[in-house]
């Protein structure tokens, strides 16, 4: 049993090193500092790169981050408290229905939403639109992690005069930290790539602009117009561009990832297993 | 147990009173901005479902200029690749998750789940380029021939290389990390006196996993298939690239076919009609009643095994 | 004292902010002397059709290097473009389709139809070894497409290839999946020259196509000939001949075989002008919507169209229009080889001053309102 655990998870890894040795391989021969700094060039002259797209999609992600993180959290710890309710059952099946809505149909809706009440395009838009994919992500997975913290310590927190507020924040969420982590990287990296959402959106902008209320360009609309293009030079484009989207969402994750982790290290180094004793850190 | 609620009511500061409200109050806003999308999309489809939900729900013709839209193929291809892919993709992910939550030496652990997020960070568009210019000559010239082989219609050719295959093969490796990283979590989470509990009665380490891990972490594992297959069902960019996006059901796994995600995709940017627009956006309130539909199920399933396996079990 | 230094701190932001800003758009590049509009930067956005989207991109870029204008414009689909337009989200859209007398009448508001580039379809093929271009008839391209012609080596192909030694195996029809305005060029040659194309599936965006496979976007389609022998798909010529890809010769109204090159494709563009020209006397307003596949002229390649912007005056007002048009004036006959360079087909001189001179005369922007 253990060499077919083995055996299947070196073949759920075969697409990941092929894909990005593709990545790799098409995309590292353009990467340069100026590639990194530059607004896109159009066809035909020499230079040009994902600057403002880069910048783009870090705002695009922090609206959506900003927006749909504290509303699925604070979702995920309703979900997972014991009482039973019926906005509980029907707001888990609906994050799981909201989860698999395609992303183009979220945009259409974030455009009727925002764009057309504002009249024009923005970031503002295409945050929502985002947000709306990482909400249900977010919201389901607290829950589950919330659900595996052992309720002894939920309830040894309250027996110690702990406010519900403290000890949702300083004990079950630390104590479900690193899966929460986990399903806000999962939600952030999906909407980090996400095209069709922004389209009728974010927009997307040849020039730099970091004005929330206006045009914003992302990296995913960049790669995806460049992708289409007849010209080869585009088309490079688009393969350096893929490659810097993914170290960045592999590096925020990462860096995410360390933060989180370090964190909670120290905490199991302080607290007894069974709940903690005293003010937290 | 009773809840939380029931412990020291008298010391509940004014805040406190809030929580309960606050939270609720964020899962609140799931039903309500479902809603919202729900009307829209009802408004939107209304001149189509209103009068021609039969011929959308069964027919199989979808011909633009002749106003003639039926969904039924890409209904029955958004189902068939979204629950291949689930078959094929559950098993390596939770293969991944229990390696590295328990079974891995403690020096794979990390870099394997590091991995397995650098795979679920690959945009879509990605894949869909691997997919077509990867993936795709694979299948055409090494795979595709070799199962035309083999007897049965299940591998009838051509061999075109886009095809339900190709669509199938790609979502479960878009799936795949999605669920593996939610369940390493879940395993992760199994309170260690469990485990200890199965070692010290003499169990293996894969009888510990077996008998005592994975029950526990039953109803988290079953969220992160639901969140796969959540995003198969809507999985847009990428398979459109690869499953050939054609108006027929397949009858073989090397047919080419179309999800719903797919023909929103294709058609959306460039719909101008209103009876078109309609038309798409009633195939998006089906894909959202579907999407329902296949939840209510699965969970009616997870619920039924679930009473199964509250039996007296055997560490109960 | 606080006070004056508090306000003097907040003026020395703001104009830093300002210069931040102003900074930013020239990206480093070196801005060449800016004739400023008005004193302010003018930002507009536009969105619509992808198949002009590189050279508008280019267009834009060099507008705004020597104006204070900066168009953002985005290929979000002719569709997509047409809705934004009649929505009022953008200042102007871009299509490769022309609007149906329905949508215009239903727009609430006068769209104009701008055409800005000629664009045509090609024809590719993979039948290695071939010693000459393919030829092909519009009635033999219909019949392939409807599945009527189903082998190369069929009796109606080799008798417009005498020459050529073509192989006994299938035609593998690659089709395009999304809703293109390339398709809508594509189908509406052959429901001109096909009956049985024109009662079948017919003219659109999207169509039924009897037989064959889907490829999402140029890419797709050229992807999939590429890759299987004895394919044929047609796609937008720019990315035609910018990936050298081989092209069918399609036989035009004359009887003559044309190759998708510049001039014969700018041929069935002012073939078709002269002929509305000839029709339309001074003072009516023309209406540049006009479909210029099987074009008449002995030059003429059959499967081609303009792209047009679309401009709704009455919805964004005067200053916005103003902007557009002498845009529009520049772009169309002051922007030089741009167009070409980029292996676009500019609209032939004579087409393109009579175009601005209306679009002036409609708009009752003057010439010199730049």
């Amino acid at each position: 049993m253990t060499g077919l655990i083995w055996a299947g998870s070196i073949a759920a890894l075969a697409p990941l090193v092929l894909i990005v040795g593709y990545i790799l391989v098409n995309g590292i021969g353009q990467l340069t500092p100026s590639f990194l700094t530059h607004p896109p060039a159009p066809p035909g002259v020499r230079g040009g790169g994902v600057g403002n797209g880069v910048v783009g999609s870090l705002l695009l992600v922090a609206i959506a981050v900003t927006l749909g993180v504290p509303i699925g959290i604070g979702a995920g710890l309703y979900l997972a408290e014991r009482r039973p309710s019926r906005l509980a059952a029907i707001t888990r099946m609906l994050a799981d229905v909201m989860s698999g809505l395609p992303s183009i149909v979220i945009g259409l809706f974030a455009w009727e939403l925002v764009v057309r009440p504002t009249g024009h395009f923005s970031a503002w838009a295409g945050g929502v639109a985002l947000a709306l994919i990482v909400l249900p992500i977010v919201a389901r997975a607290t829950e589950e992690m919330v659900r595996l913290v052992p309720e002894t310590i939920t309830e040894a927190a309250l027996a110690l005069g702990f406010s519900r507020w403290r000890t949702a924040w300083q004990v079950v969420l630390r104590t479900a930290l690193p899966g929460v982590t986990t399903a806000v990287l999962l939600a952030l990296a999906r909407v980090a790539g996400e095209t069709a959402p922004l389209l009728f959106t974010a927009f997307g902008n040849p020039f730099w602009s970091v004005d929330p209320a206006r045009p914003i360009a992302a990296l995913p609309l960049q790669i995806y117009a460049y992708a289409l293009s007849p010209y080869d030079e585009w088309r490079a484009q688009a393969w350096t561009g893929a490659l810097v989207l993914l170290v960045l969402v592999a590096g925020i994750g990462f860096a995410t990832r360390w933060v989180t982790r370090s964190r909670a290290r120290l905490l199991a180094a302080v607290t007894p297993r069974v709940g903690r004793h005293e003010e937290p850190l | 147990m009773r809840g939380p609620d029931s412990v020291a009511p008298g010391r509940r500061s004014l805040g406190d009173r809030f929580y309960r409200p606050v939270t609720a109050a964020c899962a609140a806003a799931i039903p309500l901005v479902l809603t919202m999308l729900a009307v829209y999309l009802l408004h939107g489809a209304w001149p189509v479902l209103s009068t021609h939900a039969g011929q959308l729900l069964t027919g199989s013709v979808w011909d633009v200029p002749r106003g003639q839209f039926g969904a039924l193929p890409v209904i029955g291809g958004t189902l068939l690749s979204s629950l291949l892919a689930l078959v094929l993709a559950t098993p390596l992910a939770l293969s991944v998750a229990i390696l590295s939550a328990e079974l891995a030496p403690r020096a794979v652990r990390e870099p394997l789940t590091f991995l397995v997020n650098l795979l679920a960070a690959i945009p879509s568009v990605v894949y869909g380029l691997w997919g077509i210019y990867v993936l795709l000559p694979f299948l055409r010239r090494t795979v595709m021939p070799g199962l035309m082989l083999l007897p049965g219609s299940l591998f009838r050719g051509p061999a075109y290389g886009p095809s339900l295959l190709a669509a199938t093969l790609l979502l479960a490796a878009m799936i795949l990390p999605f669920i593996a990283g939610v369940s390493r979590d879940v395993l992760l989470a199994v309170p260690r006196a469990q485990r200890e509990a199965a070692l010290a009665l003499g169990a293996t380490r894969w009888e510990m996993i077996r008998d005592a891990v994975l029950p526990a972490a039953r109803p988290g594992l079953f969220g992160g298939i639901m969140l796969g297959l959540g995003r198969a069902l809507g999985e847009t960019m990428a398979v459109t690239m690869v499953i050939g996006n054609r108006h027929a059901l397949p009858s073989s796994l090397l047919d080419p076919t179309y999800t719903m995600a797919s023909l929103l995709a294709n058609e959306f940017a460039e719909a101008s009609s209103a009876t078109h627009l309609a038309a798409l956006l009633a195939v998006a309130t089906v894909l959202l009643a579907l999407t329902l539909l296949v939840n209510v199920i699965a969970r009616w399933l997870v619920a039924r095994v679930e009473r199964g396996a509250s039996m007296p079990g055997r560490w109960a | 004292m606080r006070r004056t230094v508090l306000v003097g701190a907040v003026l020395l932001s703001g104009v830093l902010l300002a210069n931040c800003n102003r900074g930013g758009d020239g990206s480093g590049e070196a801005r060449t002397s800016a004739p400023v509009v008005n004193g302010v930067r003018v930002d507009l956005t536009g969105a619509g059709a992808t198949f002009p989207y590189p050279l508008y991109a280019r267009w834009f870029n060099e507008y705004a290097q020597q104006t204070n204008v900066r168009i953002n414009y985005q290929s979000i689909g002719s569709g997509g473009g047409i809705r934004q337009v009649v929505a009022r989200t953008v200042d102007f859209g871009a299509t490769d389709v022309p609007m149906s007398d329905e949508e215009l009448v239903s727009a609430n508001v006068k769209v104009l139809h701008i055409p800005t580039v000629i664009g045509a379809v090609a024809l590719t093929y993979n039948l290695p070894g071939l010693k000459h271009p393919l030829r092909l008839s519009g009635e033999v391209i219909a019949d392939i497409f409807l599945g009527r012609v189903t082998r190369w080596n069929d009796p109606r192909i080799a008798a417009l290839n005498d020459d050529l030694a073509l192989p006994a195996a299938d035609i593998l029809v690659v089709h395009r999946a999304d809703g293109s305005g390339t398709s809508y060029i594509f189908s509406d040659y052959l429901a001109s020259v096909s009956p049985a194309w024109a009662s079948g599936p017919g003219r659109g965006k999207e169509v039924r196509w009897p037989v064959g496979i889907g490829g999402k976007g140029n890419e797709g389609v050229a992807g999939q000939v590429k890759q299987m022998i004895g394919a044929l798909g047609y796609l937008e010529v720019v990315y035609a001949r910018q990936n050298r890809l081989p092209v069918v010769h399609v036989r035009n109204r004359e009887g003559r075989f044309i190759s998708p090159m510049p001039f014969e494709i700018a041929s069935a563009a002012t073939a078709v002008l002269d002929s509305v020209n000839a029709r339309a006397t001074g003072g009516t307003d023309a209406d540049l919507r006009l479909s210029i596949v099987n074009a008449p002229g002995a030059q003429s390649y059959p499967i081609a169209s303009f792209t047009w912007m679309l401009l709704a005056p009455d919805a964004i007002g005067r200053a916005k229009t103003e902007q557009l048009v002498a845009f529009l004036r520049w772009a169309l006959l002051e922007s030089g080889d741009i167009a070409s360079t980029l292996g676009y087909v500019p609209l032939p001189s004579d087409a393109a001053a009579r175009i601005v001179e209306r679009l002036e005369r409609v708009t009752n922007v003057p010439a010199s309102s730049r």
